[in-house]
């Protein structure tokens, strides 16, 4: 017996939707499964996990809060995924956006610095992150360096840097020696949106980017060249569109959006530097970027469904004593489920039981 | 023993993990498959080799289940990117996330046990040579089976019939399988083999290198061991090579800081990163580009009708 | 599965939380209390004693106090996690991380009616407590117990970070062993992770192959003194009794004992006599326990034990002053006959003998 493949021509919309619901359901079962081993109710998880946060305004803004850094990297990481260039170090170009853009806010510290100050922050966020992304697409482009491992290695280098930096240099005089910065001057903090809430401008940023993102993809010759890249590198050259060109723009806008993320949580969030600034942002936008099919409206669903699972499986550890690692396997399960269903959508599939297909 | 000899040593045990999770990795590259679930099936290998091995006090079963882990992580990739032509880079990836989080749960119960250390084995007349005798001839089981390992996987691929199948079908399906070549049975055993090595890479972790368990505790390792297959341009002998390398620098940089040379430590524990990108590069401008990358590595195989 | 339960407790005491307010404290028959972990409960250092801790108020009010934890928050994240906490009826909650400063005074200010207790760091406020251990003062007595044991005269230290409260130990460390062995020599490195076994391992071999025969740590993982019995050298143990992962090696251990605090706070709480304060207590207040000491010639359990006794009895300061700098200059004595606690909590100085330079 074995598989025989065969690409469907008519996947249509509706069906990648339908899909995608039925990847939720066995992802749920097959968690709830996990959960009835371990001799807790799936039900009492399932209330936990999703239907409490959804439905309570505090759970509710806190997802947005954490889904913001993660929609706004994972928007920048499906340019390079559409081209099929594997950006996977958005973390080290998120902590590099903070540290050019909390240079200046720790620069004009105790000044009387004005307005100017926080948009040249997002700015120099911005830049240092595409910087950071341009890096292992230059050497890609230039040298043919892999640049999965390049842009891997530089989350270690970033991270090692912003360290060293908050330990040394940058680290606050009254601060008792202990490794953080000084806290941001009100003209350098991004504020909340409501005055009240947690939800920052982030969120803003990130409602932007979907929107321009889907009009690019949508609606411009750049957005057919990333797709043509992806799909068909040899029509794309014959058509004449550079490769490299390609691969240093979608890195430096992945770069730059991971930048973003990585200064706004730092001036909006954390309201400083210091040597962890990310619980993991930059990988888990990869599992964001899959999930939501690398499209601008399926990530905005995606960051928010994943946001729920880290508030879930905190709500789970309190109630129910279900341990943090639950939520990551659940993460896992859900994002094998998707791409199973993708594939499902894409490709026919049928058993035949003797010889065919050779 | 003296102090150089006891360097080398500790390069080389360190260095052992690595080398035998990217043999496997090796592998299945060879067969066009690009598997980024290194680090998953290697912590999952990890978990379940410490598991086994703590439940029923024998070190041997450990290792069995470390590998039979990492084999079945493997097959769980094998049937999404072989039997749904998934995206493979999502699914490692995928894979990658799940083994995290699942050897948090298969290892929660055995947290705080420990397992004794698995004695050198000293070969003798040979383990007397100076330097070297210290160095190669008194290791433990697994650095040996390592080295084994290496000739095995370069005799494979380069001598035997099978191993030449195993690259043509990596450097062009299509072609492949209009010659006849079974595609899907090759990958599929390629992918088995890849994590059963790094399963094998995490049970010495767990075993011999620790003697615990600790939540995460490959700490990356998968990742490196992706990037000496890149390193080794696909070639056994040189994942070897690179190995021992990254290996050296991540040990050097600890012997560089207790020798008070004042350097910021975060700027030597950058070192081994910088050397692989470093040595990326080299390698890159030396060869031109993409040089010995399996022609269809990454490439979801589905037949011309 | 028992949310039912959960459920009705909560609510009862989301409705005790709100009556209570106003200034003056109430005695209370039921509390909640939760705990903020930065590590995985397993990890047996940092992390194990803290929940050590939260278990001991468990067992010391059956019935009375329920506790819940929240374990491996990213600090760069925890705001959210706290405020779950207080938001969830917790009356107490501890955030056991220097990293969860920030974010633990923010939500304390939001919710003036229940109680926070922050370890290690410095910012209280009305309802914000810290706690710390003089650890220091445990690393003082195995400083002793190497410098008497060392063979090679070369004495090894894994640190985490370099930050004051790793420096300090360091100092003190080295002081214990130059009081008793003046020739002593030590190597230092830093892992640079709290948490890594095998690259801990790794910085503990490195020492060991330069000569190293007495090895500290203060990172949490049992991987350092692993390596140290298995090359047949010694070692201490941190955070908690790591003898069964090393029993040969082991000398003794420097245990952080948080039971004794948590029990007094979680009654201080139920009493209605909660107030915010700074608590930094050490050998004296059994915050910091030696585990047995062993494997070692009985005169030097003997001085060990006698050095303890003085350490606990206040008749000995590890910083007594003069405290002589690397660049042999005598350091400002800001306390009583010692160091000032200040001086100690933000220490950022080797002391004379040790060669290396602190990473800036």
């Amino acid at each position: 017996m074995r598989f025989e493949l065969t690409p469907r021509t008519n996947s249509s919309t509706v069906m990648r939707i339908f899909a995608s619901i039925a990847a939720f359901i066995t992802a749920f079962l097959i968690a709830g499964f996990v959960i009835w081993l371990m001799g807790r109710s799936p039900l009492a998880a399932f209330d936990v996990y999703v239907l409490q946060p959804l439905s309570d305004p505090w759970s509710l803004q806190e997802l947005i809060v954490k889904a913001t850094p993660m929609a706004l990297i994972a928007i920048g990481l499906s340019y390079c995924f559409r081209a099929n260039l594997w950006n996977i170090g958005a973390e080290g170009q998120y902590v590099i956006g903070a540290v050019l853009g909390g240079w200046l806010a720790l620069r004009t510290h105790g000044t009387d610095a004005g307005l100017w100050v926080l948009p040249l922050m997002l700015l120099l966020g911005i830049l240092g992150g595409a910087l950071w992304g341009l890096i292992p697409a230059f050497l890609k482009t230039r040298f043919g360096v892999n640049e999965i491992l390049t842009s891997l290695m530089l989350v270690y280098v970033a991270q090692l840097t912003l360290d060293y930096l908050v330990r040394g240099p940058w680290r606050d005089p009254q601060g008792f020696n202990f490794p953080q910065s000084v806290t941001f001057d009100p003209a350098a903090t991004l504020p909340p949106i409501l005055e009240a809430g947690r939800v920052h401008y982030g969120a803003v940023f990130a409602a932007i980017a979907v929107v321009v993102t889907a009009v690019i993809l949508g609606r411009t010759l750049f957005g057919y060249r990333l797709k043509l890249t992806g799909d068909a590198p040899r029509a794309a050259r014959f058509a004449g569109f550079s490769s490299k060109a390609t691969t240093l723009a979608v890195f430096a806008i992945s770069g730059g959006l991971a930048g973003l993320a990585g200064i706004s949580e730092v001036s909006g969030q954390i309201g400083q530097l210091q040597p962890s600034i990310s619980p993991g942002y930059g990988f888990t936008a990869i599992t964001v970027a899959f999930l939501g099919r690398l499209n601008p409206i399926g990530i905005l669903v995606a960051s928010l469904v994943v946001a729920l699972t880290f508030i879930g499986g905190e709500s789970a550890q309190i109630m129910l004593k279900l341990p943090l690692d639950l939520t990551q396997a659940f993460q896992g399960i859900l994002l094998l489920c998707v791409l199973a269903a993708d594939a499902m959508v894409s490709y026919r599939i049928r058993f035949v039981t003797r010889g065919g297909g050779k | 023993m003296t102090t150089f000899e006891a360097i080398l040593l500790t390069i080389v045990t360190a260095s052992t993990p690595l080398l035998i999770a990217a043999l496997g990795e090796l592998v299945t590259e060879r067969s066009g498959v690009l598997n980024l679930g290194v680090e998953g099936m290697m912590v999952m290998g990890a978990a379940c080799s410490f598991a086994a091995a703590v439940t029923f006090d024998s070190t041997l079963l450990g290792v069995a289940a470390g590998m039979l882990a990492g084999a079945l992580m493997a097959a769980l990739f094998a049937l999404l990117v072989l039997g749904f032509a998934a995206n493979q880079t999502g699914s490692g990836l995928a894979l990658t996330i799940l083994g995290l989080g699942l050897s948090g749960l298969i290892g929660a119960p055995f947290v705080g046990a420990r397992r004794d250390p698995i004695a050198p084995v000293d070969i003798p007349v040979l383990s007397d040579i100076p330097i070297v005798g210290r160095l190669f001839f008194e290791q433990d089981l697994f650095v040996y089976a390592s080295i084994v390992l290496t000739v095995l996987v370069g005799l494979y691929l380069m001598r035997t019939r099978s191993g030449l199948t195993l690259r043509s079908i990596g450097e062009n399906h299509t072609s492949a399988n209009a010659l006849g070549l079974p595609v899907w049975r090759v990958r599929f055993w390629a992918i088995l083999f890849g994590g059963a090595c790094a399963g094998l890479a995490g049970a010495y972790l767990a075993l011999v290198y620790t003697r615990f368990w600790s939540p995460g505790m490959t700490a990356g390792r998968g990742w490196i061991a992706l990037a000496l297959v890149v390193f080794a341009a696909w070639r056994p002998g040189w994942v070897l090579v690179g190995a021992y390398i990254f290996g050296a620098a991540t040990v050097l940089q600890l012997h560089a800081q207790a020798a008070q040379f004042g350097v910021p430590s975060q700027v030597l524990s950058a070192v081994p990163y910088l050397a692989t990108i470093v040595a990326l590069l080299l390698l890159s401008i030396r060869h031109g580009r993409a040089i010995g990358a399996p022609g269809s590595l990454g490439v979801p195989f589905v037949p011309d009708r | 599965m028992f949310s039912g339960k959960v459920f009705g407790a909560l609510a009862g005491a989301t409705v005790l939380a709100l009556s209570a307010t106003g200034a003056v404290a109430q005695p209370k028959d039921k509390i909640k209390i939760g705990f903020i972990y930065v590590g995985p409960v397993g990890d047996h250092g940092w992390s194990y004693q803290h929940d050590q801790g939260r278990q001991a108020i468990e067992k010391a009010f059956p019935g009375k106090v329920t506790t819940t934890f929240v374990e491996s928050v990213p600090e760069a994240d925890s705001e959210r996690a706290i405020e779950q906490l207080a938001r969830t009826g917790h009356d107490l909650i501890f955030t056991t991380s220097f990293g969860f400063m920030e974010p633990t005074l923010k939500v304390a200010k939001k919710y003036p009616n229940i109680k926070f207790e922050h370890a290690t760091g410095f910012k209280r406020n009305p309802n914000l407590s810290t706690y710390a251990a003089k650890f220091h003062e445990g690393r003082y007595i195995i400083g002793q117990i190497a410098g008497k044991m060392t063979k090679s005269n070369t004495i090894g230290y894994v640190g985490a970070f370099p930050i004051p409260e790793v420096i300090a130990g360091i100092n003190a460390f080295y002081l214990g062993a130059q009081s008793v062995n003046p020739n002593v020599k030590i190597k230092i490195v830093f892992a640079n992770t709290w948490y890594d076994p095998a690259k801990e391992g790794d910085a503990a071999k490195a020492l060991l192959d330069q000569g190293v025969d007495m090895l500290a740590q203060h990172t949490d993982s049992p991987a350092p003194i692993q390596a140290a019995e298995a090359r047949g050298k010694f070692g201490f143990g941190q955070a908690s009794d790591m003898e069964r992962f090393a029993p040969k090696a082991q000398l003794t251990a420097i245990i952080d004992d948080w039971s004794q605090y948590y029990v007094a706070r979680a009654k201080a709480v139920l009493d209605g006599t909660w107030k915010s304060e700074d608590t930094w207590g050490g050998l004296a207040s059994n915050m910091v326990v030696m585990a047995p000491y062993k494997n070692m010639p009985d005169d030097v359990k003997k001085l060990a034990q006698e050095t303890e006794a003085a350490i606990r009895s206040g008749q000995l300061n590890p910083f007594k002053c003069p405290i002589i700098g690397q660049d042999g200059k005598e350091i400002e004595c800001k306390g009583q006959g010692a160091l000032s606690d200040q001086q100690v909590l933000g220490m950022n100085f080797y002391v004379k003998g040790i060669e290396d330079r602190i990473p800036k």
